[in-house]
């Protein structure tokens, strides 16, 4: 009975697997344009920044606690990168700058969730409006370019590595990287266990408030990895940058299997839950759905997904 | 009135009733005894239609039945009491009482008045007088779940079905409980009592059906039985001694609580336990046992009191530096404080004990695997892989789990809060053996109990708790079950009332 279980349990894992391989059948089907190397690079750069976002969101999720502010943490970050950059800054600096910004505004989510007791819908709602109010305040509500041709930061959202681009590179080591921590760290299994039963991991002796803290820190740093891509791809930052972003983190991590109640899930899932968002994106583009019914699309798949997982669970 | 008849049942080939069967007759109140996972809840399930039998015949008043779910069982009159009461808290006691069955004068506009006229009604039937118009939240657990009683009343039930009722209530509630059981009993309504308490079962059942393994043992009449041959016929072997002999010697002060206060929680607390030592906390329930504990844990604050440990003033802010000191604590309840249902039994236990399964923040696949399988063996915990979901255990294993969690830490002081609550007899003795080896071992032990042979059987001293307060504190042949209670209920300060 326990090897069925846990058999039933990798089916329900590799459920969004087949999920991507059958929308990816369908659209190279209906579009031969899909399957060519340059539009699965394409979708790749396009995936690498959601799915960093996400990978962060993983976390926040798995503690039970969401992140709306991953959007606004982009755009103010790209915003600083992009003005230091301009203003004649080392890209390394200007890179460093908003990874360490990127930080500390997901610290400050995490302490006013962890020290403040705020439930962090509301804390995160709060701050993504702060933050995008920085944004605009700090760029005056003006796209930021000139940004310089620093090879460095060129390469960071432009170039390619060995032939892969340098961001789905970027991407795929921090997987590597988060999956990792996740799987084999104290960290990583503090993560799951507050996710699990905040009470007894407490009470086990675990410092949830810096586990929490933590969290929050690293989606706000991976969310500014994900805004110094999008700021070298489009070689300048926008203020409105990353707007819903969010809901496509939160959508990617759920196509992935990973429970909203917190505790349960995997960061495989989220890549895989990125890939099909990305791959609809960028097939229903193809096949020449318009933008607006593309959303409906989009939103029926996810409800889609979740309805075949509560199924399953049942 | 009902009669099931050679019911088996099997979950993905895994047969967990074998020819079962049960009679239960009109006004009767039956107890249905067994270790956990004998098969008891499945039984009851079935009868009410939220399992479908494999084999077998149920009968209702002489006419076979097929329940399809429980609203089905319910059209019938019978109703099921689960253990997790059904109460809303923010609505009020007769809002609860009509839930879904609301009095209206059409148009969903109900009729408040009366329904509240009628709960009043109801509710000092079965002898409860309480405004009716107060959020259900407010009331103790024992008057919650005589709202429960009538609101399976409401539906008119002749039968009810009780899992674990008095789980949760201080003794004064069970009595109450019971007076309205047997109010009702003498109405003719019949009862199946599902229960691990054997005084409770002696002192209101007519009769027991007794299961293990999934299978039938026997039937007895509670007049003609005793409690040895009731646990002989669960276990299948004799238990002997239900608490077994202890010979650790006691040594120095190891704890030590000086004027311990958490306002309107406990007050002015002082008390030492000795190395070696079991000393028990008794009490009613909500008397401050646990506020106590946590205190000592770190995991709630003291705003007045010392702790010193082996002599030395100590502060601990938070459960971490309990943990540093050597105190573990096993909380009193598994789902909600001890364990992460989710997690699998292997990382339960590493969950307190990261420092010894990993380094550098890396966890050590073999050494947290040989860490555990050794806490696993030591203390006998039931299961095919340490990998399994801590959820899959049943009670007694769950709890052995969250003992070895805190074995792990090799902690010089343990507290244990109500160790042994919804454990069954086989894995209630195994868990006092293990009590017995630490405090061998030179461990200072901390017991919270609400039972009150285990506080007798089990411990070196009994300190008794009231109101916040330490009211009595009995060792050697003072610990008798009156004494306890009589400190329990406020010692020498109150006139006890002898209507129980």
């Amino acid at each position: 009975m326990s090897k069925a279980k846990t058999s039933n349990g990798l089916m329900q894992k590799l459920g969004p697997l087949f999920g991507l391989l059958l929308i990816v059948v369908i659209i190279s089907i209906m579009s031969p344009n899909f399957l060519t190397t340059d539009n699965i690079f394409n979708v790749l750069r396009q995936v690498s920044i959601s799915a960093l976002i996400a990978f962060g969101m993983t976390f926040v999720i798995l503690t039970g606690g969401i992140d709306l502010s991953v959007g606004s943490t982009l755009a103010l970050t790209g915003a600083v990168a992009a003005s230091l950059l301009a203003g004649g800054t080392d890209p390394f600096i200007a890179m460093g700058v908003a990874l360490m910004l990127g930080l500390i505004l997901g610290a400050i989510n995490g302490v006013i969730i962890a020290k403040g007791k705020v439930a962090p819908f509301i804390a995160t709602l709060a701050t993504m409006t702060i933050y995008r109010g920085l944004t605009l305040v700090y760029t005056d509500g003006k796209p930021i370019s000139g940004l310089g041709d620093h090879l460095a930061f060129q390469m960071f959202g432009k170039g390619y590595f060995f032939g892969i681009p340098v961001p789905v590179v970027t991407m795929l080591v921090t997987f590597f990287v988060l999956y990792f921590i996740l799987r084999k760290t104290t960290f990583g299994r503090r993560v799951y266990a507050i996710g699990g039963n905040a009470e007894a991991a407490r009470l086990s002796g675990i410092n949830v408030d810096r586990t929490t803290i933590a969290v929050y820190a690293l989606t706000g740093m991976l969310a500014a990895m994900a805004a110094l891509i999008l700021t070298s791809r489009l070689n300048s930052a926008q203020p409105t940058a990353g707007q819903s972003y969010e809901l496509d983190a939160i959508a990617a991590v759920v196509l992935g299997g990973t429970s909203l109640t917190g505790g349960r899930g995997w960061i495989v899932g989220t890549l895989i839950g990125a890939l099909i968002i990305g791959v609809l994106n960028n097939g229903l583009n193809l096949i020449g759905v318009s933008s607006f019914f593309q959303q409906v699309v989009k939103g029926l798949v996810i409800l889609f997904a979740v309805l075949i997982d509560r199924k399953k669970a049942a | 009135m009902i009669e099931m008849s050679g019911i088996q049942k099997a979950f993905n080939g895994n047969v967990v009733l074998k020819d079962v069967q049960f009679q239960l007759a009109d006004g009767e109140i039956h107890a249905l005894m067994g270790e956990n996972g004998a098969g008891k809840s499945t039984m009851m399930k079935i009868l009410t239609g939220i399992y479908e039998r494999d084999n077998g015949v149920i009968k209702v008043d002489g006419e076979e039945v097929h329940f399809k779910s429980p609203k089905e069982a319910e059209a019938k009159g019978i109703a099921v009491i689960h253990q997790e009461l059904n109460i809303l808290p923010d609505l009020t006691v007769a809002e609860n009482l009509f839930l879904g069955n609301e009095q209206t004068i059409g148009m969903g506009i109900m009729k408040n008045k009366e329904m509240n006229k009628e709960a009043q009604r109801i509710l000092s039937q079965l002898g409860l007088d309480i405004d009716v118009r107060m959020p259900a939240g407010a009331l103790s657990v024992g008057k919650q779940q005589i709202i429960e009683i009538a609101k399976a009343m409401e539906t008119k039930a002749n039968v009810i079905i009780m899992d674990e009722p008095t789980a949760a209530l201080t003794d004064r509630e069970i009595q109450t409980l019971f007076k309205t059981i047997r109010k009702l009993q003498s109405e003719g309504v019949s009862f199946v009592y599902i229960s691990h308490r054997m005084e409770e079962i002696f002192a209101i059942c007519d009769r027991i059906t007794i299961l293990r393994d999934g299978e039938y043992v026997g039937v007895r009449t509670i007049k003609d039985t005793t409690f040895d041959e009731i646990v002989q016929m669960m276990v299948g072997r004799e238990l002997g001694e239900r608490f077994p002999g202890r010979t650790a010697a006691i040594g120095d002060v190891k704890l030590e609580v000086k004027g311990l206060t958490r306002p309107g929680l406990c007050e002015d607390i002082h008390f030492s336990v000795r190395k070696g030592e079991i000393v028990a906390l008794a009490g009613l329930m909500g008397a401050g046992r646990t506020e106590v504990a946590q205190a000592i844990f770190g995991y709630r604050k003291m705003t007045k009191g010392e702790l010193f440990i082996d002599g030395n003033a100590v502060k601990i802010n938070n459960p971490r530096e309990a943990k540093k000191r050597g105190i573990g604590f096993v909380t009193e309840d598994r789902k909600t404080q001890g364990l992460v249902v989710d997690f699998s039994i292997k990382e339960n236990i590493a969950m307190a004990n990261f420092n010894k399964t990993s380094k550098s923040g890396i966890i050590r696949g073999s050494k947290e695997k040989s860490f555990v399988g050794k806490l696993v063996e030591k203390l006998g915990v039931k299961t095919p892989s340490a990998e399994l979901p801590a959820k899959s255990l049943s009670g007694g294993n769950q709890q052995k789990v969250v003992i070895a969690k805190w074995l792990g830490i090799e902690p010089e002081i343990l507290i244990l809060d109500e160790p042994t609550r919804g454990v069954d007899i086989g894995a209630k003795k195994e868990i006092y053996q293990i009590m017995n080896d630490l405090a061998e071992q030179g461990v200072a032990i901390l017991m919270i109990s609400s039972e009150l042979p285990e506080v007798i059987g089990m411990s070196d001293r009994v300190l008794v708790m009231h109101e916040g307060k330490i009211t009595g504190e009995v060792a050697g042949d003072d610990m008798t079950q009156e004494k306890i209670m009589h400190y329990a209920t406020g010692g020498d300060k109150v006139v006890q009332s002898q209507n129980f």
